[in-house]
């Protein structure tokens, strides 16, 4: 495309994945038991959609990258001391909760909102990049949310690969069931893309990178709106830990031809 | 009165999906339970006929469809468009569908211009004193939550392999076929076809009864100082072919694809399970060379018996995750397993 795209990522916080979590009851709903504590991590497939973001951008000279982040802004603050390094992109700070327990329609219309803020946006240039569900809520609803309100009717979910043709035309490859992909080609711009892997490894950092960042990621910070979001209509009866932990048999010593039939038995069993 | 509405669409041979089935046995449970509730089905589909008298004596009150070439393709504007269609006309307060990636893509879409609210993955649904209540999980797999709202139209993404499956006659139906005019703008994006992943097996089955994971394990040097990773791909294809079983991949394995570091040519990122992978339905699960930490651990939340290799006593299987931990060298017992099963 002539110029380049303007490509918008949406992607938050979410707990460390090494972390325990347990739930908590608070007086407007369910939350984690220490969640202001807990080490975040950018939400993972929030994190390809940026890495991909970031290197299609790199393709297509004019292009430029934004991410915007539903989140407690000192959470997010603490969040761009590593991704800030890794690409580049303009901040766009909501300033509001990033839980799982939050409703995704609310979500939806607090990022949609926060999109039609961004000066010089191009929209028939946009492509609208987020991950196929966060790690907390797993919804996956979201981003085809965001994209209905900015009026886009090309979605796409489970996305592992975007290809700009010589066309110009865009061909994606989505995850369908049984373990394949559906192959679908777009005519253009403006669309949404909810990624799942990709195919790109995290990049390293770049202080380079870092710096420039920075520049703008203090100030979006600073001058970040806050943001109502619950879960307005929602009763939880009741939020708890799956209860079942296993009796594991630990079996040593036990030679492998044994082992062996012991499995094959069960696998027949 | 809750006006219930269970939607599908066909698949290439024009019936309905296993998942599907699912979902109305779900939806018809649900009319049961709710007093005056109404049943309404609603199929998308280039001819959807053989579908609806499929299901014909289900006891929905509407058969409502739209069918056509343009519906036959899973795309989201068509989708959202024939859904749309489909809910305003059954004026639905409740619309239960199955969770594939047609209806997981569109229906958020739908709910947006609905003025509804949507709950996916799905996997209880109780009515207790004239309420509906769901149960889905938060945070991947790690809490369980159940939950009840006030907001209709409530739209519900039932997750595949929980709900019995509605069985019952085919029978003749009326069917109201509902024009949906698809402008250009509805029609730019072109599905080309389904392809295979870039491998060189068709590894993932979510049929099979048992679902075997490998870990990075295979990939490492072993005793002999050395890498074997043909023989790792032997004894792996070996198990899935004996087996019929479907292949699962821990994070760090298909990671090392994109790492640059030597890989077993047959895995994929689509075969991950865990954290930022599947959570695949199995009976069993054996894991190998996979350490079982809980991001990985979490994609094993609808495996029912758990078994795993490792050479580590204290790796995470052995924290109340596997019902089976063997100390042992899964090359060695992974040779002798496929010798007993093709023999």
């Amino acid at each position: 495309m002539d110029g380049g795209y303007h490509i918008v990522v949406c992607g938050s916080i979410v707990p460390d994945p090494l972390q325990t979590l347990a739930p908590v009851e608070g007086p407007t709903g369910p939350s984690l038991k220490n969640e202001m504590m807990l080490p975040a991590v950018l939400d993972p497939w929030a994190g390809h959609a940026l890495y991909e973001a970031a290197h299609l951008a790199k393709n297509m000279p004019g292009s430029k990258v934004w991410l915007v982040s539903l989140g407690p802004k000192q959470k997010l603050q603490q969040l761009m001391m590593s991704i800030a390094q890794k690409v580049s992109f303009e901040l766009v700070v909501l300033d509001g909760p990033a839980g799982g327990f939050t409703d995704p329609c609310e979500v939806a219309s607090v990022l949609a909102g926060g999109i039609e803020t961004i000066q010089g946006l191009d929209r028939s240039r946009l492509l609208l990049f987020g991950g196929c569900a966060s790690a907390s809520r797993d919804a996956g609803v979201t981003m085809q949310m965001v994209g209905e309100q900015l009026g886009i009717t090309d979605q796409f979910l489970g996305v592992d690969e975007l290809v700009v043709q010589p066309d110009g035309t865009l061909k994606i490859l989505e995850r369908s069931e049984g373990g394949q992909y559906q192959v679908s080609v777009c005519a253009a711009a403006p669309a949404l893309l909810a990624w799942a892997t990709g195919n790109l490894p995290e990049p390293p950092n770049n202080p380079q990178i870092g710096m420039a960042n920075m520049r703008t990621v203090m100030p979006a910070l600073q001058k970040a709106l806050p943001a109502k979001v619950g879960a307005e209509g929602v009763s939880f009866l009741s939020v708890e830990l799956p209860k079942q932990r296993r009796e594991t048999r630990i079996v040593r010593d036990m030679p492998p031809d044994e082992i062996a039939r012991e499995i094959v038995d069960w696998i027949k069993g | 009165m809750e006006k219930i509405l269970c939607i599908a669409h066909t698949q290439p041979d024009g019936n309905l999906p296993s998942v599907a089935l699912e979902a109305l046995g779900a939806a018809v449970r649900l009319v049961q339970q709710l007093d005056g509730a109404t049943l309404s089905v609603g199929l998308i589909g280039q001819n959807v006929k053989p579908a609806a008298e499929s299901v014909a004596t289900c006891g929905a009150t509407r058969f409502l469809s739209v069918a056509g070439a343009e519906f036959e393709v899973s795309r989201y504007a068509s989708d959202a468009a024939a859904v749309e269609a489909i809910a305003r006309s059954a004026e639905a307060t409740i619309v239960i569908a199955p969770a594939t990636l047609r209806f997981s893509r569109s229906l958020p879409g739908v709910v947006q211009r609905l003025k509804g609210r949507i709950e996916t993955h799905v996997t209880g649904m109780d009515a207790a004193d004239g309420k509906l209540s769901i149960q889905r999980w938060y945070y991947r797999q790690r809490m369980m939550a159940t939950l009840t709202r006030m907001q209709r139209p409530w739209f519900l993404l039932l997750d595949g392999g929980v709900f019995p499956a509605w069985q019952g006659e085919p029978g003749t139906t009326t069917l109201e076929n509902l024009a949906v005019e698809l402008g250009e703008n509805l029609l730019r994006t072109k599905v080309i076809g389904i392809q295979a992943p870039s491998t060189n097996a068709r590894t993932i089955r979510p049929n099979a009864d048992v679902l075997f994971v490998a870990g990075a394990g295979w990939t490492k040097k072993q005793a002999d100082g050395e890498l074997h990773l043909n023989e790792a791909g032997e004894r792996i294809l070996g198990f899935l072919a004996n087996c019929n079983s479907s292949l699962g991949s821990s994070k760090s394995l298909v990671d090392q694809s994109v790492e640059g570091v030597p890989v077993l040519p047959f895995m994929s990122h689509l075969n991950q399970v865990g954290q930022t992978g599947s959570t695949p339905r199995h009976p069993k699960g054996l894991a190998t060379c996979c350490h079982g930490e809980e991001p990985h651990a979490v994609g094993w939340r609808f495996i029912n018996e758990r078994r795993a290799i490792n050479t580590d006593a204290s790796c995470g299987w052995a924290q109340g995750k596997a019902d089976v931990l063997y100390v042992a060298d899964a090359f060695q017992v992974m040779a002798k397993v496929n010798e007993l099963l093709a023999g």
